[in-house]
């Protein structure tokens, strides 16, 4: 198999004593989707969030194509081709598709101008592709549907080539028909060769579109397995036990006896 | 079939042509406003409300605040306050006057051109070093803008009363005071020259936009529309240059002035002022604020930090910087501001710019700027602060009593936000 896309070896964080992120070790391969479970508050966003920049890791070591790299910040891990589409959509709710999709990367006119026409050019073209209904091209986004300004941070991350994506949460606010919009996008970055790193809640969604999982508990990674090597029951008892079963490769998080608990 | 269904339209409605003009209903709704107060008050005073001199005395009456009202909007749009600009207009002003009375004179002499620009850009310096360091402050120490402003003025007001000791400083440079108001205006011929190019260079973007946008096969607006607004923007620049025209010399006073150049003033000869030089400082501030606004990346932040703070920064906006340049703006335009007042006097005097933060914060708000951040608009602050003035100096006309006054603007203040509120409730806006 080729080198991994991305190699998070030994992460660890910590917030005022708590240890949010525990010695974590993940990595994606081109073309693979791997969900990160967890409860809240077990430390998947925080993990996700040191790989996009929001978060600077206490120790640890990130490679990208195997090279080691360091990322201090949103625009580091720009440069490293990641891109990350947050739970909380991170859109400024007051600017309309275009600015949001090019914000901090806005196309300029040769004379240093920011070139709205240029932008909502691109825009259109890129939302033609991605949500053929998107029509509001001049209202804020806070005047959109969930799906609608999901489908505006999801053109934001595409557009720009992204080779890594991170997705949190990515279909949380949506309804049924724009979560199979989403389902059927993440299959085709697939196909282009991205690495998605994918935050979800739904084991649903996680069979259906994650080629491997990665468990999380109190900041500890529980382990690691194949979506076709575990049951769904094998999931939750990862999530909610720390339980590793046959199937999976445990971590420092795992359950070592079975009979502690009660 | 396209056909059809164009043939079973009986012409345009009246809400499809308002909806064609794409105009601002809110930015409409103030004029309107405006229009209807001004009427009022003219009524009222019979008549001497709207004519050229009292229309000449509004603008350069509401130039500093009006200044100072467009450095707010980015201000307030990034979710921050200032409520130090009447001190810093003070201590920059205090320290124009103590460089070109006292500092200048011994080192140039007295009189040397130079004195004006080198006076104003040393206090311009200190306005922009006084907001940056409050900028700085606010973004990279944490500390409230509030707390930060609320500080600054008490400093500032005192920095002013310390350089100058409390004295009135005066009287300033001749130049100096030309940027005041009625004592320097650019004249009829200057005025009409600077009205056509103002309104070429209106049809101009007018025209470059339209083209640009149907380069790129976005839809625009019927042709009539982007005719009624060329002509309607010609209209009102024209007019306003041929009000400020009209208002003329007196006799006594251009008399004098040939009188200085050696000549004699012949007979029946009259001259408009034409536009002050402080209106035409306020309109290119206005110009190239509403371009940084909306064709610049840093207007693009501060209203992207203003929408979601948290947006900007994962979007590697550098929010802490960001924030001192907000305020270092504020600080010149503070600093412009203060060159104005001092000038409008002819002398840097203690009070100056005394509760002009309330004055610009409630003209930029006036002017529907939001205080949750995120949304206001420059041209809307400085007809805030014409609504403003205009209520000031209307009122004090019909012979209103001071304290009913301060009532009425406070008044006002509160209920065009309230009004704002319900106006963006009702359009979701």
């Amino acid at each position: 198999m080729d080198a991994p896309l991305v190699e998070m070896k030994d992460m660890c964080i910590s917030f005022g004593g708590v240890r949010a992120v525990d010695h974590v070790t993940v990595d994606l391969y081109p073309g693979e989707v791997v969900g990160l479970l967890g409860h809240n508050g077990a430390g998947k966003s925080t993990l996700i969030k040191i790989l996009s920049g929001a978060y600077k890791a206490d120790s640890g070591e990130i490679r990208i194509n195997g090279k080691e790299v360091h990322i201090h910040s949103p625009r580091d891990a720009r440069a490293q081709n990641i891109e990350t589409i947050y739970q909380t959509l991170a859109l400024a709710d007051n600017l309309d598709a275009a600015s949001n999709l090019f914000l901090g990367r806005e196309l300029t006119s040769p004379l240093g101008f920011v070139d709205d026409d240029a932008m909502e050019a691109e825009t259109r073209k890129i939302m033609g592709r991605l949500n053929p209904n998107f029509k509001k091209f001049h209202a804020p986004v806070k005047a959109l549907s969930g799906g609608q300004r999901q489908s505006v941070a999801i053109a934001r991350a595409v557009y720009f080539n992204a080779k890594i994506l991170i997705m949190d949460e990515p279909t949380a606010a949506l309804g049924v028909h724009e979560t199979q919009m989403v389902a059927e996008l993440i299959q085709e970055l697939k196909k282009q060769g991205l690495g998605i790193f994918l935050i979800s809640h739904d084991i649903h969604d996680v069979f259906q579109l994650c080629d491997r999982i990665a468990v999380m508990k109190n900041g500890q990674l529980v382990g690691t397995a194949k979506t076709t090597d575990v049951t769904d029951d094998d999931v939750l008892g990862m999530i909610i036990l720390g339980k590793c079963p046959d199937g999976a490769i445990p971590g420092p998080g795992a359950l070592v006896d079975d009979s502690v608990v009660g | 079939m396209s056909d059809t269904a164009l043939s079973g339209q009986k012409g345009p409605t009246a809400r499809n042509m308002f909806a064609a003009l794409q105009l601002d209903t809110r930015l409409l709704g103030m004029i309107g406003a405006f229009v209807v107060l001004c009427l009022v008050f003219n009524f009222f005073t019979d008549f001497r409300f709207l004519t050229p001199r009292n229309i000449f005395n509004l603008t350069i009456q509401t130039v500093s605040v009006a200044i100072m009202a467009t450095g707010m909007v980015f201000v307030i749009v990034t979710r921050h306050i200032d409520l130090s600009v009447g001190s810093v207009l003070a201590t920059v002003a205090a320290i124009m006057a103590v460089v070109q009375t006292d500092v200048l004179p011994g080192i140039l002499g007295l009189g040397h051109p130079a004195i004006w620009i080198l006076a104003i850009l040393a206090g311009m310096a200190v306005g922009i070093a006084i907001g940056a360091f409050q900028g700085w402050m606010i973004g990279y120490l944490g500390i409230p803008a509030f707390i930060v402003t609320l500080g600054g003025l008490l400093v500032w007001r005192n920095v002013a009363w310390f350089i100058t000791s409390g004295q009135t400083i005066g009287p300033l440079d001749e130049t100096f005071t030309m940027i005041g108001g009625i004592g320097g205006t650019m004249g009829e011929t200057g005025s009409w020259i600077f009205g056509i190019l103002a309104v070429a260079a209106a049809l101009w973007l007018q025209v470059a936009s339209r083209r640009r946008k149907s380069s790129h096969g976005f839809p625009v607006k019927p042709a009539w529309a982007e005719v009624t607004m060329g002509v309607t923007t010609s209209i009102a620049i024209l007019g306003f240059v041929w009000i400020l025209n009209s208002y003329d010399i007196p006799k006594a006073r251009l008399k004098r002035i040939f009188e200085a150049s050696g000549d004699t003033l012949p007979d029946g000869l009259t001259m408009g002022y034409g536009i002050p030089y402080s209106v035409l400082l306020l309109i290119v501030v206005a110009v190239v604020m509403t371009v940084v606004a909306q064709r610049t990346r840093l207007g693009r932040y501060i209203f992207a930090t203003g929408g979601n703070p948290d947006a900007a920064e994962l979007s590697g906006i550098n929010t802490r910087f960001l924030t001192v340049k907000v305020f270092a703006i504020m600080g010149a335009l503070s600093g412009l501001a203060a060159a104005v007042a001092a000038a409008r006097l002819g002398f840097s005097t203690n009070d100056i710019g005394t509760l002009d933060e309330l004055r610009v914060i409630a003209a930029a708000v006036i002017g529907g700027t939001a205080l949750a951040g995120g949304v206001g608009t420059i041209y809307g602050a400085i007809l805030g602060a014409l609504i403003m003035q205009s209520l000031q100096s209307g009122m004090a006309m019909v012979g209103v009593d001071a304290p009913l006054q301060n009532i009425v603007v406070g008044t006002v203040l509160v209920l065009a936000v309230l009004v704002d509120i319900i106006y963006r409730k009702r359009t979701g806006d």
